[in-house]
């Protein structure tokens, strides 16, 4: 427990979906670095590549003819405000990952713009990430990543890339944009990994 | 990274809404202006609540300056700008972030644009290329709501006439003083033409406020033909995105 903060008794806001050092916010703030990219859908595209150099690629109208899901998931940004119950529809990685033939443990997302993240593949399959594209029932916004970001909430937000173009598979683990800038590679708010050294 | 403890030495009122706070912070290791720090308030019972806040003072030994905007619906902001007293420790964890920075080493170049209280981290580069006698040349450019709302008004002012190569202008969004040219109102693409670099002279630019206004700015620079490569963001505010 930290040193008491004298005549401090604090908002509460709490729940037991709200992970160490997070608060509850309704609204839905937007952090990123740059200015936001605007990808027309009709020049928009997204690429699996292997670590042998094999491309997948779907355009947009190959991609919205995949099998959709709508899910309902929390997202915690290291920031520290958490959202929970968020809706979105997109397609699993399990559906893009369906006929791609890799060995690789890690991915690198990387997007329009020209940010890139970090993760093992075995974070993206499994039900436990999407490309979504739809946020609470319209199409996502550019502020918030649209036309499609990757959804990853069992992570910081950070590792949801926005304006996701593609993932690079490999066998080294290569960090990206805040992994390289101070942030922890891995980032599991459970386990409160904010910070690269902490 | 663990946690410190600082002691506030000073509190300053910078607007109606806004203090200062400054921290003697044992073993502090240094930071670059731009970054920021968390900060932990713990109640008698053990409940903890944290934000970032980000500095405000160039890197000076173990002294280190957050300005703080009393939001009405905060829960740590109200403590520090209201409760928090000269003698206090607080908890704080950092320096954090390592984008959002400006090095006295960089030669192009600056390009400042601040929203309200998001002028903070701005500030901190501001003094920072006093302090390290840098030759980059900066520009800022501060849209505020009306005089009332001007953070460290008496140091800017003086910094504009005594900081060579440091160029303020104000954007007034509500209300401007009296007798200033231009009407209230928010940044347009015309007086950022007015007021900042050129893209042929390739600054970095740094914008920082609420996310509708740094959204506008953003789009602002790149309709301008500024490099997007050059244009770093902070956002915040407890009202970020659309709801």
């Amino acid at each position: 427990m930290g040193i008491i903060s004298r005549g401090f008794t604090g908002r509460r806001r709490t729940s037991p979906d709200l992970p160490p050092g997070q608060y509850l916010t309704e609204d839905f703030p937007v952090l990123s670095a740059g200015p936001t990219p605007r990808v027309p859908t009709d020049r928009w595209e997204f690429t699996i590549t292997t670590e042998t150099g094999q491309v997948y690629r779907w355009d947009w109208s190959a991609f919205r003819a995949l099998p959709a899901q709508e899910v309902t998931v929390d997202l915690h940004c290291v920031t520290r405000w958490s959202k929970l119950g968020t809706s979105w529809e997109g397609v699993s990685l399990d559906t893009l990952f369906a006929d791609v033939e890799t060995a690789a443990e890690y991915a690198l997302a990387h997007s329009y713009g020209g940010y890139t993240t970090n993760l093992p593949v075995e974070d993206l399959l499994d039900g436990k990430a999407w490309v979504a594209y739809t946020y609470d029932g319209e199409d996502l916004a550019p502020e918030h990543g649209g036309p499609a970001r990757l959804l990853v909430p069992r992570l910081y937000l950070w590792k949801s890339a926005k304006w996701v173009r593609g993932i690079t598979l490999s066998h080294d683990d290569e960090p990206g944009f805040w992994e390289t800038a101070g942030y922890h590679n891995y980032g599991d708010p459970w386990r409160e990994q904010r910070y690269w050294d902490g | 990274m663990s946690w410190r403890v600082g002691t506030v030495t000073t509190l300053r009122d910078e607007t109606p809404t806004a203090r200062t706070l400054v921290l003697q912070v044992s073993d502090w290791p240094g930071h670059a202006a731009g970054q920021h720090v968390d900060v932990r308030l713990t109640a008698a019972d053990g409940y903890s609540a944290t934000r970032s806040y980000s500095i405000a003072s160039a890197a000076d030994g173990e002294r280190v300056e957050i300005t703080v905007e009393r939001l009405p619906d905060g829960e740590v902001s109200p403590y520090l700008t209201r409760e928090a007293a000269v003698g206090d420790p607080l908890e704080l964890l950092g320096p954090l972030g390592g984008w959002f920075v400006w090095r006295p080493g960089q030669p192009e170049p600056v390009q400042l644009v601040a929203g309200g209280s998001g002028l903070v981290p701005l500030m901190a580069m501001v003094r920072a290329r006093e302090r390290s006698g840098s030759g980059a040349p900066m520009r800022l450019l501060y849209s505020v709501r009306d005089p009332t709302a001007v953070l460290y008004r008496d140091e800017l002012r003086r910094r504009a006439q005594q900081d060579r190569g440091l160029e303020v202008a104000y954007a007034y969004t509500r209300a401007a003083p009296e007798g200033w040219s231009r009407r209230p109102g928010r940044v347009d693409g015309l007086l950022l033409a007015e007021a900042t670099w050129a893209p042929d002279r390739a600054p970095t630019c740094y914008v920082c406020g609420p996310t509708g206004f740094v959204e506008a700015v953003a789009d602002l620079l790149l309709a301008a033909g500024h490099d997007p490569g050059r244009i770093r963001t902070e956002r915040f505010g407890p009202t970020g995105g659309p709801r």
